[in-house]
């Protein structure tokens, strides 16, 4: 896995990626090497191989992630097995997708009894499975969290996030050099969250909000969906009413996003710069017709990623383009912007939504 | 005319004591308030009818659009926004036009919004989507009410002959259905191709859109099945005291399995319309329709322990809600802010109806 985190010590580092998500040039240069592994799983181009692949030490990697009844999930889910069928040293025990807590602790708690050699949890909600990983850890067993962080640092040897106040910032970004480059004086912007009670998608708005105010912008409307195809449709048909003209809409995930272009499409409206979030292949598609101007990734191979990293972990090794022998504690991915101009690039890694 | 809110009762039933009281005991005798004529005259009962017997739900919506007028102005104001409310609330006015006969009946159902998550899946599978691009579109909309009236009929025969309670029959039906959904769409979101279905569907007949004029329709049906035929009374009847319905002659089994069949249909034409409008279908579509269903048939004055029901109250509980959440968007309010104005107007519109009943009554 390539990186050019910055290379001074391990502890700079550490605290240069969690600064990351305040820092906004920092948080895309820092975090630029995170895309390259995520492209890796698909574009064995893009990262040069090193002797890491070759296969070592045989180890069981215990897996457990959320129900996948969203497109994102089931991309997560999906990269995962992928990867690790790619690894013939690599023997992977995926427990059922889940979004009982209770339920998850109980697969960790057999993975434990299990002795595994390493264990990748995406868990349901990070603060809920932060005791029974922390028992992992105890017992000696890495644990590898990915996507949702536990409430301790003792729970996890790694830790592999997506970035969705980095996510906000890119489609902030985005939209100011829409504004910039139309020239528009006193322009619309409106935002389609995702659920408004999860903290990630009020990072995701903080980060848009944020970088907004760096042009002198701020969100004109705004409305929360559930993540569904239909909350999408709604919510986006109500908005459009709410603002009869719209330069810029964000909305913040693209499952969501075909109930909201079903509005758009419905509603004959299509003047705005649409931009998605997440990264489906539908979006993808959208951006090569011209019917949306961007989309914001959030990487749906962390978990890939995070079954990677429990290998190598397992085995002894570090990072091949880092100076340092260990894996690092905390990764964070990066929040690139997909459009017309990198889409050929970018639609290999789109999950069907 | 017989009342909208029609009062089935049961030979034994005395209309003040059998019911608590607590919603409305007005509808067979209440005076039409504001000087309206008398429910006897004609078309102008027709009319003043249903609306009067339901004034605090009016009166509710009407506070409500003058709330959108004064606060959003032109942007509330249009056709385009009304047509958009209409829009919004008609696949779940369909549902709950459906749940009013089964809450009628004495029933209840949890599982109206997987039964439309399965259909919509099941009308949009690869194969479905294959053999209506080989033959007609309209296969897609008969795999809907299909699959919507089989989920119906078993809801019907478990509850009715199975003798299982209605709340443990659907709630069973609600896991395994969209369950179910889940499996066969793999939880994906199925893309409609056909775009004749869409654009049928999504289009407008006389400016107004096909969505909305097929809830127009179901409301109609609806109201002229509950009140003007021997079916509503019969539901009516079951619904306030099986057991009398029973020693009147009404088979009150099979009248039971009709009322989730119904429902179940409903659901499928619920299907259709949300595949049109977000041009997929997906096993989580309809999520939480149950709740929206049920407090819109409850708000409207539909006693919920059954025996008395309203179509025309459904449609205006319906309505309330969409131009709620309307309101509101079009006021850029949060999330938060709309669940707990919801929960206030709820109350709010429950009470008014019952001041308004009491005071007719007495």
């Amino acid at each position: 896995m390539s990186a050019s985190l910055p290379l001074t010590t391990k502890r700079i580092a550490f605290a240069a990626i969690t600064l990351s998500a305040a820092l906004v040039a920092a948080g895309c240069t820092s975090n630029e090497p995170a895309t390259t592994p995520a492209a890796s799983t698909q574009q064995p181009a893009g990262n040069a191989a090193s002797s890491n692949d070759a296969p070592g030490k045989k180890v069981v990697i215990g897996f457990s992630g959320p129900a996948a009844d969203h497109g994102w999930l089931a991309a997560i889910n999906n990269s995962a097995l992928e990867e690790a069928k790619k690894h013939s040293d690599v023997e992977l025990k995926a427990a059922e997708g889940t979004n009982d807590a209770s339920l998850q602790i109980s697969q960790i708690e057999t993975f434990i009894n299990d002795k595994v050699d390493a264990i990748v949890l995406l868990p349901t909600d990070g603060a809920a499975l932060t005791e029974v990983a922390t028992k992992a850890m105890q017992a000696g067993i890495p644990v590898i969290n990915v996507d949702r962080e536990f409430s301790s640092p003792f729970a996890a040897r790694s830790t592999i996030l997506g970035d969705n106040y980095g996510m906000g910032v890119s489609a902030g970004t985005y939209a100011c050099q829409v504004v910039k480059d139309k020239n528009l004086t006193n322009p619309v912007i409106a935002e389609i969250a995702g659920i408004d009670a999860l903290p990630l998608t009020q990072d995701r708005s903080k980060g848009f909000a944020d970088a907004l105010k760096a042009c002198n912008q701020t969100v004109d409307n705004r409305v929360a969906a559930e993540f569904t195809v239909e909350s999408g449709e709604k919510q986006a048909s109500n908005l459009l009413q709410a603002a009869p003209k719209i330069d810029v809409l964000w909305n913040h995930d693209d499952d969501q996003g075909v109930g909201v272009m079903a509005a758009l499409d419905q509603a004959n409206r299509h003047e705005m710069a649409f931009i998605g979030g997440a990264g489906s292949a539908n979006a993808m598609r959208w951006i090569q017709e011209g019917k949306m101007a961007a989309t914001v990734i959030y990487p749906p191979t962390q978990a890939a990623d995070g079954i990677k990293l429990a290998r190598l972990i397992a085995q002894g090794k570090g990072l091949s383009d880092l100076v340092q022998v260990e894996v690092p504690k905390r990764i964070v991915l990066n929040a690139p912007v997909v459009t017309k101009d990198n889409v050929e690039q970018y639609l290999p890694l789109g999950f069907e939504s | 005319m017989s009342a909208d809110v029609t009062k089935a009762e049961p030979p034994s039933g005395d209309p003040g004591t059998d019911r608590t009281g607590a919603v409305d005991p007005v509808a067979q005798q209440g005076p039409p308030v504001g000087g309206m004529p008398s429910r006897q005259g004609g078309l102008a009962g027709f009319l003043s009818g249903p609306l009067g017997r339901n004034a605090g739900l009016v009166v509710a919506l009407v506070l409500l659009i003058i709330v959108g007028i004064i606060t959003a102005g032109d942007r509330f104001a249009s056709p385009e926004n009304a047509l958009t409310i209409l829009r919004l609330g008609s696949v779940i006015g369909v549902v709950s036009v459906g749940m009013t006969f089964v809450i009628c009946g004495g029933g209840i159902d949890l599982s109206v919004g997987a039964i439309v998550a399965l259909s919509s899946v099941w009308a949009t599978t690869v194969a479905t989507q294959t053999l209506a691009a080989d033959f007609h579109w309209i296969v897609m909309v008969f795999a809907a009410l299909a699959v919507g009236g089989v989920c119906g009929l078993v809801n019907g025969v478990l509850i009715a002959y199975g003798r299982i309670a209605p709340f443990i029959a659907t709630l069973a039906m609600l896991a395994a259905a969209r369950g179910l959904a889940e499996i066969i769409a793999k939880r994906r979101t199925q893309i409609i191709r056909d775009r004749d279905f869409i654009n049928f569907f999504g289009g407008s007949v006389l400016g107004i859109p096909v969505l909305v004029i097929l809830f127009a329709i179901v409301a109609v049906v609806g109201w002229v099945l509950l009140n003007r035929t021997t079916f509503g009374r019969r539901t009516l009847a079951i619904g306030g005291n099986p057991e009398a319905a029973r020693l009147a002659g009404i088979r009150v089994q099979r009248q039971t399995m009709y009322l989730y069949i119904l429902l179940g249909v409903a659901c499928g034409i619920a299907a259709v319309m949300i595949m049109a409008r977000t041009t997929t279908g997906t096993s989580t579509h309809g999520t939480l329709y149950e709740l929206d269903a049920i407090a819109a048939v409850v708000i409207g004055g539909t006693l919920l322990s059954g025996g008395r029901g309203t179509v025309v109250g459904t449609v205006l509980g319906v309505l309330i809600f969409t131009t709620l959440t309307n309101v509101f968007t079009l006021n850029n309010l949060d999330t938060s802010t709309q669940a707990v104005a919801k929960g206030a107007i709820i109350v709010a519109a429950v009470l008014l109806q019952q001041r308004v009943s009491r005071t007719r009554s007495t």
